[in-house]
């Protein structure tokens, strides 16, 4: 068997058809490394769940083969794959109490009393939720309900745990708590963790690395920063963070950097090349709002171009302004709100500007 | 909106009106309303006596099958004041209990009843069940047949032979009720058959009685409607039935089903006419008297094999109008048949028919 | 803001007007609307269930036939000892009575009652009668003896006088097998005549049964109804609701044909030569008769309560058994049946309240030893017209299945239940 030591989940070239017409997952390989917080990221019916599932056992591989440290686990039955999984529902078994779900995993592995209790105890104190021992499920909030479906899928010291969108459920302010408390759940525990998220925001806060999905393809997996600054296709740039799009033509190619002809009447500019073929190709010019620079010192940046103010949206400490350029109309711009920053009116017009470097020229 | 309701209303009431007079109408055109059992019983009265006499006096005679709640039926519209029924046809146990609670009229029968063409008076012309109230109309018995496909060799032929189960094996069929199960438990068991309701008067005779009946329970399929002994006989669900004789004639006439009746121990019953309180008219006295002359009890046997109460009929009977059959052996009535029946004692289980029935659904149930 | 309190603690409006007024006044309307929703199937419950129900319990107590049509002869009684036969006045009284009661053609009622509590006091009350309206003239005591002889013996006068109150026990007694002596003693009925308490315990017995094998077969179907493809589960739900929509006669002779010992079923066997021609079984007119076809009409009602609480439980929580390391098994039993619980549960409290007053099936095909305490009631409300012993035998069923409720209630709780 062909397996690294180090790499405790492997996919390998792994292919999932529900109908034997389509494939929802294409072609799926990832090496996690032992004690890594990977997420797969994606919109709704990306693979990504799917691919989830696959390493779960509630779901079989059409192709390809998984590996659980070192064994392929293609035909292992889910209860003997000792993988801890949270559900985005929780799964909380509603006839037992709180120790007693967390009970279960113990229970069921024939462990002693004694031991179950103190796990339990252990797990429970490590959510901080020791007070809520005996009460049900139902009697607990979003968030505490959350906490024990992970304390429970932790409890049996499994070697990798599932989390499937576990705080889809939660509110805004609750999320962001949790994200941090399970981040620091991976980091005290070191255990190995895969992600599902389609919230692009909770994977970049808590990752090590991030397979972002898209129609059963892997799209791009890396670092958060990595994609978010060096995204290697229009998908990615758009999906993480948020993105200005300009399309074009591209002229002529030096080294690393491209000119491209802007539709619509913007006239040539400069972008970092990165994943186009050749001259004359279309290509989608990738550029972060907060990377434009208003009415740039002359000389300042190569990239200029005329813009007209479409709308203000004051947002405290800086101030989203979206202007039309070069036939797009829904270009952003981050205007931070410092003290010697000029006040822009609808229909004025504007210069902005550019870093070729923060201007990625990727596929159309 | 107002005026609409007010107008529907109006409307309601002239309708009302128009049908009240209708109904008078009707009435005005003369008419009896007749409850009997329905089924080729009805159908034997209508075509012997009904008809004729609408033939004869013009007078329309409707027709209600309510007989089975006949006794229910009287005591809620007289006691309502309120009896649309003129003459009602009834068992005569039920017609003792009708009398005795003067639900209904007592009869003269010399008065009321036409003589025998020999000039002998009604009340020495009828067999039996002239006790005030009820006037007789036929004797039907209720008794066991059997399906000759069930039995190769040897026939049933007595009572005894219905509770050998060695002898002549097979399901039995018997009626849900303790009525003649008890009479005919205790004739097996050696009882005459006039000795029996003195026996079954008796606790050990009751207990006697339903001892015997324990011998076949586990065999026996109870019906609970008159055309169920027939079916179950030609399903050969059961081997030997009781039923009433009628419906037997009727399935071995009509239907050519290969069943032999036992005339032996037949409980012979009397079901004849009653008149609700009140409803001793003229004209009804005019038709009581045509419907049961000897001539009109005879005829009424063309049609069904129940023997006519008058003893003056039974020479008169002829053959079924419909088959060409000779109705004279069918007869239960008749001398061949008549050998050893048991002649229901209608004042016995009136009196008993309560506690009998609590011992009877007891022991079912055991 | 200063008149928003009148004084320290109560509220007030802008008005002035205490504020629970206030709020009383603007939701009067609301109610009312509420109240005139729900009024026409208030009306129709009180009129067709309420009403029904408590007359009918009141049959079982009420006793106003002798205190009515007997009444002189009550109140001759009413100073009577007891010991000896009562004087000349009672029998004077009787005769009035009597004469009374054919008049007004109601003496059948109370000749009915006393025969209930004796049998032959039918003949005697309504035999007295007809003769009694020919009496001329007293003393009575010696006539009436001579119509009948029980006029002359204590007893039967015990009985009148005993059964003289507006109300009785004596059905209620009845009804459980006990009867009352003529010392007014209440004593077990003789062995062969006890049937109520042997039919209570079986109409339980039968209903447990029927319960738990509905129980057994529904559960499968309701978990594939739930877990099958939409286009798959819906015919198998059109399979499970099929006999609803057929008429429950239709589907009780059914099972007649396919049963009886010529039936479908036995000839399939004989076929087969699985048995015998001669060693045919009888699988209907018994108690397995009853409970085959009662389990398949009440069926339904198990498997629909189950299937909406299986609909309402995601595939994720066996999953997260199986991924907590338990077997299917384990999972199965420990996970998916608790949580079914109350599916179990309401399907249980339906099919076993719907089977202990069941009585159209077990008439039809229960035989003699299938039948059950409905079949009885129907008995008395529509052959012996003993309304009053029908009334106490369904009072005591009511309590029973009022007992059984509360029991469930206890257990499960009513107000977790899902009816489908």
């Amino acid at each position: 068997m062909d397996s690294n030591p180090d790499f405790l989940v492997q996919f390998k070239n792994v292919q999932k058809s529900y109908d034997g017409v389509h494939l929802v997952v294409k072609d799926f390989n990832v090496d996690m490394v032992k004690g890594e917080f990977l997420t797969m990221l994606g919109p709704s019916g990306s693979g990504k769940t799917t691919c989830l599932m696959m390493l779960a056992g509630f779901e079989t591989a059409t192709s390809g083969q998984i590996i659980l440290d070192g064994q392929s686990i293609n035909n292992v039955a889910p209860h003997k794959r000792e993988i801890g999984m949270v559900f985005q529902n929780y799964a909380l078994f509603p006839h037992m109490s709180v120790a007693e779900n967390l009970a279960f995993p113990l229970q069921v592995r024939k462990m002693g009393k004694s031991e179950i209790t103190e796990k339990v105890n252990h797990a429970l104190k490590m959510v901080r939720l020791d007070h809520f021992a005996n009460r049900r499920p139902a009697q607990l909030s979003g968030g505490q309900q959350q906490r024990v479906a992970v304390a429970r899928a932790l409890v049996f010291r499994p070697k990798l745990v599932l989390m499937d969108e576990p705080l889809g459920a939660l509110d805004k302010n609750l999320r962001e708590e949790m994200q941090y408390e399970i981040k620091h759940i991976h980091e005290d525990l070191g255990v190995t963790m895969l992600y599902v998220t389609h919230d692009q925001v909770e994977a970049l806060t808590m990752s090590d690395r991030i397979a972002v999905f898209d129609d059963g393809i892997v799209q791009q997996l890396a670092s958060p920063h990595v994609l978010y600054d060096e995204p290697t296709n229009a998908f990615v740039a758009n999906f993480i963070g948020e993105n200005n799009r300009l399309m074009g033509k591209v002229v002529s190619i030096e080294g690393d950097v491209c000119s491209v002809e802007l539709d619509g009447g913007g006239g040539l500019v400069q972008a970092k090349k990165i994943n186009v073929a050749g001259v004359g190709d279309r290509t989608t010019l990738s550029l972060r709002p907060e990377r434009v620079i208003v009415d740039p010192a002359a000389g300042e940046c190569p990239n200029n171009c005329e813009a007209r103010v479409e709308e203000l949206i004051y947002h405290g400490d800086h101030t989203r302004t979206r202007v039309s350029v070069s036939g797009s109309t829904d270009f952003i711009i981050k205007v931070p709100n410092t003290h010697n920053q000029q006040h822009m009116k609808r229909g004025q017009s504007i210069r902005i500007g550019w870093n070729t470097g923060d201007c990625r020229a990727l596929d159309a | 909106m107002k005026k609409l309701l007010k107008r529907s209303i109006v409307a309601t009431a002239i309708a009302a009106v128009s049908m009240t007079m209708m109904t008078t109408a009707v009435q005005a055109e003369s008419s009896l309303t007749v409850v009997s059992w329905g089924g080729s019983y009805s159908k034997s009265q209508m075509r012997a006596y009904h008809e004729p006499w609408t033939a004869k006096t013009g007078t329309k005679i409707l027709h209600e099958d309510k007989s089975g709640t006949g006794l229910a039926g009287i005591r809620s519209q007289v006691e309502a004041n309120n009896v649309s029924w003129d003459l009602v046809d009834m068992l005569e146990g039920n017609a003792m209990i009708a009398c005795d609670e003067g639900l209904i009229e007592e009869i003269n029968y010399d008065e009321i009843l036409a003589p025998a063409p020999d000039g002998t008076p009604a009340s020495k012309d009828f067999l039996g069940g002239l006790n005030g109230c009820f006037i007789p109309q036929i004797y039907y018995a209720t008794l066991f047949a059997y399906n000759d496909e069930m039995f190769k060799g040897e026939k049933p032929s007595t009572i005894a032979d219905i509770f050998d189960l060695e002898k002549f094996p097979g399901k039995r069929s018997l009626e849900k009720i303790p009525a003649g199960n008890l009479e005919w438990a205790l004739m097996a068991d050696g009882v005459a058959a006039k000795d029996i309701y003195d026996v079954l008067s008796t606790e050990e005779g009751v207990t006697r009685a339903f001892k015997k009946l324990d011998t076949i329970k586990d065999s026996v399929i109870w019906w609970e409607a008159g055309a169920q002994p027939p079916q179950l006989l030609s399903d050969k669900e059961v081997s030997i039935a009781s039923g009433y004789n009628g419906r037997f004639f009727g399935a071995q006439v009509n239907e050519k089903q290969p069943f032999t009746i036992i005339w032996d121990g037949q409980l012979a019953e009397i079901d004849g006419w009653v008149v609700p309180k009140g409803k001793l008219t003229p004209e009804l006295k005019k038709y009581i008297k045509f419907i049961t002359d000897t001539q009109r009890l005879a005829d009424q046997s063309k049609y069904i094999s129940y023997g006519p109460a008058r003893k003056s009929s039974a020479s008169l009977v002829d053959k079924h109008a419909d088959t060409g059959v000779d109705m004279k052996p069918h007869m239960p009535t008749s001398p061949a048949n008549f050998t050893n029946p048991i002649i229901k004692n209608a004042e016995w289980w009136a009196n008993n028919n309560d506690d009998m029935s609590e011992r009877f659904n007891a022991w079912l149930s055991k | 803001m200063a008149n928003t309190y009148s004084k320290v603690g109560e509220m007030t409006t802008n008005d002035g007007v205490p504020l629970k007024i206030s709020l009383q006044r603007s939701q009067r309307k609301l109610k009312l609307w509420a109240f005139l929703l729900v009024a026409p199937l208030l009306i129709f419950i009180t009129i067709s269930f309420i009403l029904p129900v408590v007359s009918m319990t009141m049959r079982g107590v009420e006793n106003p036939q002798v205190a009515n049509i007997l009444p002189n002869v009550v109140d001759a009684l009413y100073v009577w000892d007891g010991v000896d036969l009562p004087d000349e006045a009672a029998y004077e009284a009787l005769v009035i009575d009597l004469t009374a009661g054919r008049k007004n053609k109601n003496i059948g009622k109370v000749a009915s009652r006393l025969n209930y509590e004796r049998s032959g006091m039918r003949r005697v009350i309504s035999g007295s009668s007809r003769k009694a309206a020919k009496l001329k003239e007293g003393p009575y005591k010696e006539q009436m003896i001579k119509i009948n002889k029980a006029w002359g013996d204590v007893t039967t006068w015990s009985l009148i006088k005993r059964e003289s109150g507006a109300f009785t026990y004596s059905y209620l007694v009845a009804a459980v097998d006990y009867k009352i002596t003529d010392q007014g003693d209440i004593v077990a009925k003789s062995e062969e005549k006890q049937i109520y308490k042997s039919l209570f315990g079986r109409t339980l017995m039968m209903s447990f049964t029927i319960t738990i094998i509905c129980i057994l077969l529904a559960y499968p179907i309701a978990y594939l109804l739930a877990t099958l493809p939409m286009a798959k589960s819906n015919l198998l739900m059109i399979l499970v609701l099929l006999p609803f929509w057929t008429s429950l006669l239709v589907r009780t002779t059914t099972w007649i044909v396919l049963l009886q010992s010529n039936g479908v079923l036995n000839d399939i066997l004989v076929w087969m030569n699985i048995i015998d021609d001669s060693g045919r079984l009888q699988m209907i007119y018994n108690q397995t008769g009853t409970i085959i076809a009662m389990t398949h009409i009440l069926l339904p009602f198990m498997v629909l309560p189950l299937y909406s609480v299986m609909k309402t439980i995601p595939p994720s929580y066996m999953r997260a058994a199986l991924s907590l390391g338990a077997n299917p098994v384990v999972s199965y039993v420990r996970v998916y049946i608790p949580m079914t619980v109350t599916g179990i549960g309401a399907g249980s409290l339906l099919v076993f309240i719907l089977s202990i007053g069941y009585y159209i099936t077990p008439a039809l095909v229960g035989g003699q030893s299938g039948v059950l305490i409905s079949n009885m009631i129907a008995y008395h409300m529509q052959n012996s017209l003993n309304w009053g012993l029908a009334g106490a035998l369904g009072f005591i069923l009511l309590v029973i299945v009022m007992i059984f409720y509360a029991i469930f209630n206890k257990v499960i709780g009513i107000d977790k239940m899902k009816m489908g």
